[in-house]
């Protein structure tokens, strides 16, 4: 049994709208999300997936409605921001560091997860890249070191955006089981993908923007 | 929080080193629009020692201005700045990290290479050291005060453009004091005045342009 | 508007027949009455933006950021008035139409302010990001005002000696300094005057989509 997240809560977004450049790209959206349950957002290219992301991290202020966490106004929470693990559709790795030193990098900004850097390498398949500059790698490879923050943290909301862009399908199934474990542990986790993403056996409700 | 602060600092200094050959530039930009000016004046010693100060001035606020842009961008575009606004340390105390730590890798090697071109504009011994502290003084606030304007330029397709724009009137008040403390340092008065203007400035920068700097950083990234 | 036009005029009047000549500088001195409330103006317009451009950032309320955008190319126009006027004023005596003096160097730094504000605002495409990216510059740029103006005189003095230049201004009689107000009131009112029509034409075209505005064309119709 794995252990429980000790910081989890709920998520909900009332009437939400986002505008760009004088285009409304949604409206008026709402939706929850509890723990240990997935929101699975679907919608064409351009429906404003991506914008409806950032604006739950924090990186872009809606244009409309609220964002609540745990029945409060996320903005006001900061523990809500630095509950979020992120993975966009850029990486979030620096070219110039070795595969090493970004993981030590991640790891010392998260939140102390007790895992060693190692540990993961060995997980992701790239022991034997440890030292190689990331600029190096090909693009899966670099999308695996980008999805390895997932495993050196605690945070209980996960926010992602296409994870499983160049990704094998070994890689795809190592981190859909990431994934079972995370919702299993009392996370949430909203996330889009034009993949197709096994996640049997969990919680998921689809949403779809394009209405 | 002060462990991410270093890592940040730490970080940078390390892609700074592997990628020497990008840092460098504002470095040979500042010998050689220096080494300009003897090539347009002439050997003039009279002339050359009255504007060396100038000179030396002018470039380093060009340089300086240059070499801003690898301050933002390269977080900005690998993702690595959103992922900095989700950490427990505010931004606005990270950024610190990376100017200062940019000020080491431009702003530094700048002073450190000033006595020798200011011996080649045959400034005299003691407006040697009063130049060098005057950059001492001067350059942090120039870094300061220009990532507040790369920070709000970095997502633009033209943003170097405007960035001169934008913060060379504000570089206006820290040339204004340096040159003139360098003025009366040459005429025998003391410069005292001046130099106090120059830390109250750069004290007002350090208190407040990490805010706005972080302010700006999260316009930018919308 | 209206009322800004006959202020004007009064003001005109007053300082263009009624103020006595100044026996030093003769007739031309009474562009004074143009320049000096239009460099007030052009301080005071930046002010507005950059407290409006405060509370558009703290509050986000919509009206606050159009109200500092519509303020910057009236501010910068008024700057550029005073610049120009102030050449005229100064023609006459230094024989060039430009001299590095501590008021005419301010407002030239005022004047790249402006242009900065604006140039920022042009670039960023998204009309939001872009207000508050400015909100963020016009802050930035009234803490530096103060220190830009002060280091400037210091500049100035200290270049220039002890020398009174002809702007500062000798005590002022009571009859130039009533134009002086009319002036400075008909400016404000000519401000808030074209404020109010741009922020109206940018209101409406923020809001195109949105039913009161096509109500209200439908209406017109």
């Amino acid at each position: 049994m794995e252990k429980k997240y000790t910081y989890t809560g709920h998520l909900s977004v009332e009437n939400l709208a986002c505008w760009r450049n004088e285009q409304v790209l949604f409206s008026d959206l709402s939706f929850s999300i509890s723990p240990e349950n997935i929101l699975f957002l679907e919608g064409e290219n351009g429906s404003g997936k991506t914008s409806l992301l950032r604006i739950l991290c924090g990186f872009r202020l809606p244009d409309e409605g609220e964002i609540n966490w745990e029945n409060e106004t996320a903005a006001s929470v900061p523990e809500y921001f630095q509950n979020i693990s992120y993975v966009g559709h850029k990486n979030g790795i620096k070219d110039e560091l070795t595969v090493e030193e970004n993981l030590n990098l991640m790891r010392s900004m998260a939140t102390a997860e007790e895992i060693k850097t190692e540990d993961v390498l060995k997980q992701i398949g790239l022991f034997k890249k440890a030292d190689v500059l990331s600029r190096q790698l090909s693009a899966g490879q670099k999308r695996k070191l980008a999805l390895a923050r997932l495993m050196m943290t605690n945070n209980s909301f996960w926010v992602l955006d296409e994870p499983f862009t160049s990704l094998d399908t070994a890689s795809v199934r190592f981190f859909e089981l990431l994934i079972k474990k995370h919702i299993s542990r009392g996370g949430l986790l909203i996330l889009t993908s034009h993949h197709d993403i096994d996640l049997s056996g969990l919680s998921v409700t689809h949403f779809n923007l394009s209405n | 929080m002060l462990t991410t602060w270093t890592q940040i600092f730490k970080r940078d200094l390390l892609i700074a080193f592997r990628r020497r050959s990008e840092v460098i530039h504002p470095l040979i930009f500042f010998v050689m629009v220096i080494s300009l000016f003897p090539l347009a004046i002439g050997d003039d010693k009279v002339l050359l020692q009255k504007i060396a100060p100038a000179i030396i001035w002018v470039t380093a606020l060009l340089a300086t201005m240059l070499s801003l842009d690898n301050l933002f961008r390269s977080d900005f575009e690998d993702g690595s700045l959103e992922q900095m606004t989700l950490l427990k340390t505010p931004l606005s105390f990270l950024v610190t990290a990376k100017i200062i730590a940019h000020w080491f890798i431009t702003g530094l090697p700048l002073i450190l290479i000033t006595p020798l071109l200011a011996v080649l504009l045959y400034l005299p011994g003691e407006s040697i050291s009063m130049l060098v502290l005057t950059l001492l003084l001067g350059t942090p606030t120039l870094s300061l005060i220009g990532a507040v304007g790369i920070a709000l330029t970095v997502a633009l397709r033209q943003g170097g453009v405007i960035l001169s724009l934008l913060i060379l009137p504000l570089y206006i008040p820290v040339l204004i004091f340096a040159t003139l403390a360098l003025q009366n340092t040459a005429q025998g008065f003391s410069a005292v005045a001046q130099l106090a203007m120059m830390l109250a400035i750069l004290v007002l920068a350090i208190t407040l342009s990490p805010f706005a700097i972080a302010a700006a950083l999260k316009v930018s990234l919308n | 508007m209206g009322l800004f036009v006959l202020l004007f005029v009064g003001g005109l009047y007053s300082g263009l027949i009624l103020a006595p000549i100044d026996y030093e500088q003769g007739e031309a001195y009474r562009i004074i009455f143009v320049h000096v409330p239009a460099a007030w103006m052009s301080l005071f317009i930046y002010m507005v933006m950059a407290v409006s451009g405060a509370i558009a950032l703290i509050w986000r309320l919509k009206l606050a950021e159009i109200v500092m955008i519509s303020s910057a190319p009236i501010g910068a126009s008024f700057t550029f008035l005073a610049l120009v006027t102030g050449s005229i004023w100064g023609k006459p005596m230094w024989n060039t139409w430009w001299v590095w003096d501590a008021r005419l160097t301010s407002e030239l730094l005022l004047l790249f302010l402006y242009f900065g504000v604006m140039a920022l605002y042009n670039a960023i495409e998204d009309r939001r990001t872009a207000a508050r990216a400015v909100a963020i510059l016009a802050l930035v740029g009234v803490v530096n005002i103060p220190i830009i103006h002060y280091s400037v005189e210091w500049w100035n003095t200290l270049h220039q000696g002890p020398t009174v230049t002809k702007f500062d201004k000798p005590s002022i009689h009571i009859s130039m300094l009533i134009p002086l107000l009319i002036m400075a009131v008909a400016f404000k009112l000519f401000y808030i005057g074209s404020l109010f029509m741009r922020v109206r034409t940018e209101l409406l075209a923020r809001e195109q989509k949105s039913k009161w505005v096509t109500k209200l064309l439908e209406s017109n119709h």
